[in-house]
């Protein structure tokens, strides 16, 4: 009967999930996004792996092709050291994707448990972990992020831990919220009742009923985070030389862009489009999510 | 209400004692060896130890702490490295072609973005409204610095309509004496009634301030959208509406009055993020104003020039957070 009632609830899920993708479908541009965001992920996993040889392409330098304009050899031009753009566009999806997903996981490492905790017990423990979520929301989180790794020392991991650190209060914020009503539900009243460990309600109960909302806030800041590791890596504390990272990209090329416009536009229209697309698909996941705009 | 400002101001006073508490972590307490850090990599071992004692770093770290507030108080920021001057000095001299660059993006921000934010909100749903849509969204998701980039290639490069980048031509510098009164240079410009510095400045600024200004458009025509949504099927504009008023009367004088505190709201967190994003572009346009200032600076590892716009920013957004709050607060609909 427990094994019934299992499968029930996953049929039951599934419709919902079922339902969601329709609706994610109805709405032509979130459609378009949709596919943008698993083409995005294709590449990023396959560019690497389909041409391994250009795994070297930092190093695949050819001064004679120098600042080609584009061709149908090398359909976005070359750099200043001839190496081909658009496969360096390429591998950097997965460069850009990467630090993003990782970025975003450590925010919600942090800021998640802080969440339910500051949620579930309330009183002092609440008001404290809120008022840290106060301070570091005083900073413009693209402020924050420079400040941190410029003091960490420019590099990749750096930045991505100082975006994590910039962004994991809003985190805390929803998980909060989720956490105050749910804890007055009563599958949490009868586990307290019984003596469930505060800790394990917490994990076991509160947590698991916070990940919908979650996961439509972490889809949508993908595209700003993926923008923040790339204006991190403009100023130069972010990927450094010779990583094939967008944002870099861009910074190296100002030197030359006066006379070799692809050199720059090529690598800025990927970050657009990328986080256009998150952007896009989080936008429509929220209306499909708010129930004052979900229509059946 | 009252209660409420008190509450407000003592909140921001705690953020921003949180702030400095977190810058201080950041230079003193987080890299291993502060004071080589603060001094740069080509110190001598003298100029370490100095710098160690300047720093407090030889006491223990709630003495050092007190020590750090005392010198922010007395708007002490420490030297950059670079030009060996004061941080606040350099400062004061880089603020002036920011707040120009943020004044007009904000003035953009507010006559396209409202506009476009209640058309959006008349015409729900149809092409317009798409449009708004796309574009804000699309505004958040656009590369301020390649936009830069991709303006000065088409209105430089391609079309030599309007200049690279700085404030104002050298040839016009070398030519004509410019009076300083403010140390603005629009105002002074403005001041000089020289009509070939007035048409030169304003032509620098162009391109810098659209580009700092698509952010807070997108953002502003948004919020104003779905505020004015949320009103225009309030009761009153329905009896307004009954009465036989005319639309355009309804919209931008009943709706739009009470959406305004959501658009304030805004208008005040979009500054802060433009102040960040000419960061990004300054330097791009060779503007001389502080966002140049700290990417010199980031690229140097000029540890005190960074700290200090760093708070400064932090300063300026927490103060401009306050005032949306109690802008709202003064609402009398609001009862807080």
């Amino acid at each position: 009967m427990i094994e019934n009632r299992f499968i029930k609830t996953l049929k039951a899920k599934l419709k919902q999930f079922r339902h969601s993708v329709f609706l994610l479908k109805r709405n032509k541009l979130t459609k378009l996004a949709f596919y943008g965001v698993i083409a995005l992920f294709l590449i990023a996993i396959i560019v690497p792996i389909a041409l391994p040889s250009n795994i070297h392409v930092d190093q695949d330098t050819n001064p004679i092709d120098k600042l080609l304009s584009p061709s149908f050899e090398h359909p976005f031009g070359t750099d200043e050291l001839g190496r081909d753009v658009f496969k360096r566009v390429l591998l950097g999806t997965r460069i850009s994707l990467n630090t993003a997903l990782i970025a975003v996981g450590i925010a919600l490492l942090i800021g998640v448990p802080l969440g339910a905790i500051a949620g579930y017990f309330g009183g002092f423990v609440d008001e404290l972990i809120m008022r840290i979520t106060d301070i570091f929301l005083g900073f413009p989180p693209l402020l924050l992020a420079i400040a941190i790794a410029a003091f960490l020392g420019p590099n990749l991991q750096n930045a991505m831990l100082a975006i994590a650190i910039a962004w994991w209060p809003w985190y805390t914020r929803i998980v909060r919220g989720q956490a105050v009503s749910i804890k007055e539900r009563q599958f949490v009243k009868a586990a307290n009742a019984i003596g469930t460990p505060s800790m394990k309600i917490v994990f076991r109960h509160i947590l698991p009923n916070c990940i919908a909302p979650l996961i439509v806030q972490a889809s949508m800041d993908i595209g700003g985070v993926i923008l923040t590791i790339a204006s991190l890596s403009f100023l130069g504390l972010g990927a450094q030389s010779p990583t094939p990272e967008w944002g870099l990209m861009v910074s190296t090329s100002r030197n030359y862009f006066l006379n070799a416009w692809w050199y720059s536009i090529f690598p800025g229209l990927a970050i657009f489009f990328t986080v256009l697309v998150f952007n896009l698909l989080g936008d429509g996941l929220r209306e499909i999510l708010d129930p004052k705009t979900r229509k059946n | 209400m009252k209660n409420y400002i008190i509450k407000r101001l003592l909140l921001g006073l705690m953020v921003l004692f949180g702030v400095i508490l977190i810058t201080f972590f950041l230079t003193r307490v987080i890299p291993s060896n502060p004071a080589a850090q603060w001094v740069g990599p080509r110190a001598t071992q003298e100029q370490i130890q100095q710098a160690t004692i300047e720093l407090g770093l030889d006491k223990p770290i709630p003495v050092q702490f007190i020590k750090y507030l005392k010198d922010l108080l007395n708007g002490n920021l420490g030297y950059s490295l670079r030009s060996k001057q004061p941080v606040l000095n350099e400062l004061k001299t880089y603020l002036p072609p920011t707040l120009e660059l943020i004044f007009f993006s904000t003035i953009l921000a507010v006559f396209i973005g409202i506009p476009l934010g209640v058309n959006a909100a008349k015409n729900k749903d149809k092409a317009l409204d798409h449009f708004c849509r796309f574009f804000s969204i699309g505004a958040v998701s656009l590369p301020t610095f390649w936009v830069a980039l991709f303006l000065q290639l088409i209105f430089y490069r391609w079309l030599d309509w309007l200049p690279l980048g700085g404030q104002l031509d050298t040839r016009i510098k070398m030519l004509y004496e410019i009076p300083k009164y403010t140390g603005f240079l629009f105002l002074d410009s403005l001041f000089s009634g020289n009509w070939i510095i007035i048409k030169d400045v304003f032509s620098h600024m162009i391109l810098p301030a659209i580009t700092i200004a698509l952010y807070p458009i997108g953002l502003v025509a948004r919020m104003t959208r779905s505020a004015l949504l949320e009103i225009l099927s309030e009761d009153y504009i329905k009896a307004a509406r009954s009465y036989g008023l005319k639309e355009r009367l309804v919209l931008w004088r009943y709706a739009l009055k009470n959406s305004l505190g959501t658009t304030v709201t805004v208008l005040a967190l979009s500054i802060g993020f433009t102040l960040v994003n000419t960061f990004l572009i300054e330097a791009i346009f060779s503007w001389p104003g502080i966002g140049s200032y700290i990417a010199t600076a980031v690229v140097a590892l000029d540890y005190p020039a960074i700290m200090g716009v760093t708070l400064f920013s932090a300063f300026s957004y927490i103060l401009l957070n306050l005032t949306a709050d109690i802008i709202i607060a003064l609402d009398p609909r609001v009862r807080v």
